[in-house]
């Protein structure tokens, strides 16, 4: 598939942000190959870039600190208006952290039944938080974000990760050009096959633009979770009332595949056995990565790890 | 038996006649699932797996209370009490 014409913009961040040190820190992640599972057919390599090692904590400081700085360069958050966003947790994080880091007021509308490790980073960092009703889900608190941005524009500037072009440009010139480089120097070649999954978009749509620029024939797989209880970090997509996010280039998409919770978390298990702890999005994309090396068409399948499995032990995945 | 209020997550209602909220009888958090599961077989799968116990990542909620934290599935329940279904984490890395 040929790659469609995009503006990326330019790969440096938009403006020099103040704690350049915290923002120096977002990205330029290792990346590891999980050669010890041993479902991995001779003659393919799976390899996974450990997003944890952001100072956040997750892949989410990526876009956000990509869109924090286009938004100060842009004069969007001068005067005494807060960042308003929703977040299940993780960009949260980000926007708690990197926020702090700049003087700018955040508020965010999350789910009440985010995992509590969340909320307590997310207050740490003194961001204001609104609580939805868990039993409405996340797209409840996506609305209700919408709605405080209509009525209050005074008060806040809505970031809105979801149709935030700076989003995905942060996969496209950091996520994407550093699985480039490190997995062309580890296996001699560009990826054949991307592995991910839809919490706003940004990762698949970005990166997945910039692998497929270097290797047309890309084979991008996005992964589906279970309709319940989902999968942390990946939206529920697929039913009439799903909100698709703006920023979702659905055409890059090859194939779909279904994971259940109970899936991800066995990989989850696995892979802290190897000394890698990571959270359920991150075990749901290597199943999937695993069935797509299995196919045996894909010399070189590439995934992301989004973030650590130290957020998830009060939801009890860990015994 | 009491009659509880089964209140369905967004994702559910699917499978539950479109409804979100369900009245149901019995004496038990588990017996009031398995009450709706006879009406919406597909919602109980989701919720439930075959030994009786909430899935991975699932949470029974008695009012404010996590039944986990209480007797389980076997916490009694009372007339006009409300159960919540909900997933363990919020959603919404990618």
């Amino acid at each position: 598939m040929q790659a469609r014409a995009i503006d990326a913009g330019e790969s440096a961040l938009p403006l020099a942000v103040e704690d350049a040190g915290l923002f120096a820190g977002v990205g330029e992640t290792p990346l590891v190959e999980l050669d010890f599972l041993e479902e991995i057919p001779d003659g393919v390599r799976l390899f996974a870039k450990l997003e944890s090692t952001n100072p956040g904590g997750s892949i989410k400081d990526r876009p956000v600190a990509r869109m924090l700085s286009a938004a100060l360069r842009d004069g969007r958050l001068n005067g005494d208006r807060r960042l308003l966003d929703s977040s299940s947790g993780n960009a949260g994080i980000a926007y708690a952290m990197l926020g702090a880091a700049l003087d700018i007021p955040v508020t965010l509308v999350v789910p009440g039944n985010a995992s509590r490790e969340r909320l307590q980073r997310i207050r740490a960092h003194g961001a204001e938080l609104i609580l939805t009703d868990p039993i409405e889900g996340y797209d409840h608190a996506l609305r209700e974000t919408q709605r405080l941005a209509a009525e209050q524009p005074e008060r806040y500037w809505h970031c809105d990760q979801y149709s935030n072009d700076e989003n995905w440009r942060a996969h496209y010139h950091s996520t994407g050009a550093e699985l480039l480089a490190q997995v062309g120097e580890a296996a001699g070649s560009a990826p054949d096959a991307f592995v991910a999954g839809v919490g706003t978009g940004g990762t698949i749509t970005g990166a997945g633009h910039r692998l497929r620029e270097a290797n047309p024939d890309l084979h991008i797989t996005c992964v589906i979770p279970d309709v319940f209880p989902g999968i942390e970090g990946l939206k529920p997509l697929g039913a009439p009332d799903d909100i698709v996010p703006a920023i979702l280039h659905e055409d890059l998409i090859d194939e779909r595949i279904d994971v259940r919770m109970e899936q991800a978390t066995a990989i989850c298990r696995r892979l802290s056995k190897a000394g890698l702890f990571v959270g359920p999005s991150s075990g749901a994309y290597v199943h999937a990565a695993l069935q797509v090396a299995a196919t045996g068409r894909y010399p070189v399948v590439a995934t992301v790890l989004s973030d650590g499995g130290e957020r998830y032990a009060s939801t009890g995945m860990w015994g | 038996m009491s009659r509880v209020i089964v209140r369905i997550p967004t994702p559910l209602r699917g499978f539950a006649g479109g409804n979100s909220e369900i009245a149901a009888e019995g004496a038990d958090v588990g017996a009031v699932l398995s009450a709706i599961g006879a009406d919406h077989p597909e919602l109980l799968e989701r919720v439930m797996k075959d030994d009786g116990q909430p899935r991975e990542f699932v949470n029974i909620y008695l009012g404010s209370d996590n039944v986990r934290t209480l007797d389980g599935m076997n916490t009694p329940v009372g007339e006009g009490d409300v159960l919540s279904i909900l997933p363990a984490v919020a959603g919404g890395a990618g």
